[in-house]
């Protein structure tokens, strides 16, 4: 495992490369990728579909793994850890925000929360506490007992930003947060990860489509056939 | 309680196909129960066999006879507390379809070599007493209606003719798997008789019953009374009763192994049932189980989650079938009660109920687990929205 500590970068890339296999044709997705994320930064990914945003996201949030080159977050190359350190290391360092807001229909709000924290070793008070204190934080106090079907589009994302917040990560990582919310939810989201962003200071990695909710963050980026651009190509 | 309480709800999240998969696996229980139950019935004579009990038979078949002075010379070997002897009969009452056993004995010596037909010991007396008397077992007296001094009818194969009995006692089991559905009558009356129609099958008997004084000394014994008899016109075949009944079970084993046979295939049939539901289950839930891996939960919970599902259902039939065994197979023995003796689930039934049970949602579990554990969570990702 090979550590370094720059102390004002959250997430540094370096040399990067991803490819991946359509039947015998290897597709590649991302080339020799370098960039920095400063600490506490909200940085948005645009790019046209296909063009490599998820999959650098997931390489940053330690789910899928790159071909070539090093992803280094908070001080710790991910890309050389094996599965079950790199599962170890997402419980404590990654907060997932997904289009689809992603919660187990069976649990209700309180539990969805809760799930990251049973990886913890905090007793039931004080998951209990953390779950509550973060979902007064998104407004939903009122609703922890409901369960997902028993909530709108924009309160489920609320829950699963709860989620993605509640083990205090380092990093946040969101795809398409607001791709499946109406107008006036996706504001809201976006309002409530401003705030995370500057009050709390979490470093945040966006994929969006949607240039309003890429206003929001304080850099944008736009990738486009596996180069990284400051201005749209 | 967190993971029993996500798997249980898991469980119950298709309510219809989980209700359906624990409705098949309680069926698959109740046959697997009744079924061994009635293999094991099968072989409850030889189970209730004493080992302190010969029998001597005629060395070629049990159809041949043996004469009756043979009684003599087997109670004079050492190690011999007690002969008795008799004859099957196989006599129909009424309807050929609800046939019982019958057998001539030598009442006396009989009822004291099988303690485990308990009479009074009036009703005892009076079969002694009476040539013409019979005894019947508690469940056969129930079934005719029969009260004491009735008269008994019986029609005869082996023996042509109309047999007349006056019913003088009502036996009970002194254990619960007693037969109770014998009826037996004295060998004076039916070697009387034959001396009158057929005076060459007098004074024969069709097996001799030996008691001897302890276990071990029934190869030795066995031994002496077929060395007497060698060489002899009848010679004698001498076995402990438990082998001797376990040659008339043997004769129906191809049915026995067909029966248990068929019983495994329910539960093999059952585990692909389970397997289906399972998979099916984890197939649709891949982005959940990405979901957790991305969260950080190990394979581990995964498969927990997956085979803790899998057993909540199998337990769940294995449950409820267990506990419906009991009164269904308490009907069954109403509805069979002709054919079979008590129908007695027992432990070890319970217990194979519950291996297989545990068995079958393992199985059921394992290539789920394995899928769930292997996808890529990118992949799992992808199966949402």
């Amino acid at each position: 495992m090979a550590v370094t500590r720059e102390k004002p970068t959250a997430v540094s890339i370096r040399n990067v490369s991803k490819s991946y296999w359509r039947g015998s044709q290897v597709v590649p997705v991302l080339e020799n990728l370098s960039f920095d994320i400063g600490q506490g930064e909200f940085l948005a990914l645009m790019g046209p579909s296909g063009s490599g945003k998820s999959t650098l996201l997931n390489l940053i949030a330690g789910i899928d793994s790159a071909d070539a080159g090093a992803i280094i977050v908070d001080g710790v190359d991910i890309a050389h850890l094996g599965e079950a350190q790199l599962a170890a290391w997402r419980a404590t360092h990654v907060g997932f925000i997904f289009q689809f807001y992603n919660l187990i229909p069976v649990l209700t709000a309180f539990e969805n929360v809760e799930l990251p924290l049973l990886l913890t070793p905090l007793s039931r008070r004080e998951r209990r506490e953390h779950v509550e204190a973060v979902l007064d934080l998104v407004g939903l106090t009122d609703r922890m007992e409901h369960y997902p079907a028993q909530l709108s589009g924009g309160q489920q994302q609320r829950v699963a930003i709860a989620r993605a917040i509640v083990g205090d990560p380092t990093i946040l990582v969101a795809d398409e947060p607001t791709g499946d919310l109406d107008r006036i939810s996706a504001g809201e989201i976006l309002g409530l990860m401003a705030r995370l962003n500057g009050e709390f200071g979490k470093t945040i990695v966006m994929v969006t489509h949607d240039p309003r909710a890429a206003e929001k963050a304080h850099i944008i980026r736009h990738l486009e056939k596996g180069v990284l651009y400051d201005v749209p190509p | 309680m967190y993971l029993l309480k996500l798997l249980s709800r898991n469980a119950l999240r298709h309510r219809l196909r989980t209700g359906l998969t624990i409705l098949g696996i309680t069926i698959a229980i109740l046959a697997y129960g009744l079924l061994r139950t009635v293999v094991g019935l099968w072989h409850l004579g030889v189970e209730r066999s004493s080992p302190t009990r010969l029998v001597t038979r005629n060395a070629i078949s049990l159809v041949f006879s043996l004469p009756i002075s043979y009684r003599e010379r087997i109670r004079q070997i050492p190690g011999v507390r007690s002969v008795s002897y008799g004859n099957w009969f196989g006599g129909i009452h009424g309807d050929e379809k609800y046939f019982f056993a019958n057998e001539a004995v030598e009442p006396r010596s009989f009822l004291e070599l099988y303690p485990e037909f308990v009479l009074p010991p009036e009703q005892k007396e009076a079969f002694i007493r009476d040539r013409k008397g019979c005894i019947v077992g508690r469940k056969l007296a129930a079934r005719y209606g029969w009260r004491l001094g009735d008269l008994v009818t019986l029609k005869g194969t082996i023996f042509p003719g109309q047999w007349e009995f006056v019913l003088r006692g009502i036996y009970s089991g002194a254990e619960k798997s007693t037969e109770e559905r014998i009826l037996f009558f004295q060998w004076d009356y039916l070697n009387e008789t034959l001396k009158k129609t057929a005076p060459r099958r007098a004074d024969q008997v069709g097996f001799y019953m030996i008691g001897i004084d302890r276990p071990d000394l029934a190869p030795q014994v066995a031994q002496e009374v077929d060395g007497i008899f060698r060489n002899s016109l009848a010679e004698t075949l001498t076995e402990t009763e438990k082998a001797f009944q376990l040659a008339f079970a043997a004769m129906t084993e191809a049915i026995m192994v067909a029966i248990q046979i068929v019983s495994y295939v329910v539960i093999v049939i059952i585990m692909a049932v389970v397997a289906n539901t399972m998979a099916m289950t984890a197939r649709e839930r891949m982005g959940e189980y990405a979901i957790f891996k991305a969260m950080g939960f190990g394979h581990g919970y995964i498969a927990a989650m997956i085979f803790g599902e899998s057993l909540f259902i199998s337990m769940s039939g294995c449950a409820i079938g267990v506990v419906l065994t009991f009164p269904v197979a308490h009907a069954f023995g109403n509805v069979l009660g002709d054919y079979l003796p008590v129908v007695h689930i027992e432990r070890t039934t319970i217990y194979l109920d519950i291996a297989f049970s545990l068995l079958v949602g393992i199985v059921a579990g394992i290539f789920p687990a394995w899928r769930a554990a292997s996808i890529r969570i990118a992949d799992g990702l992808r199966r949402i929205g």
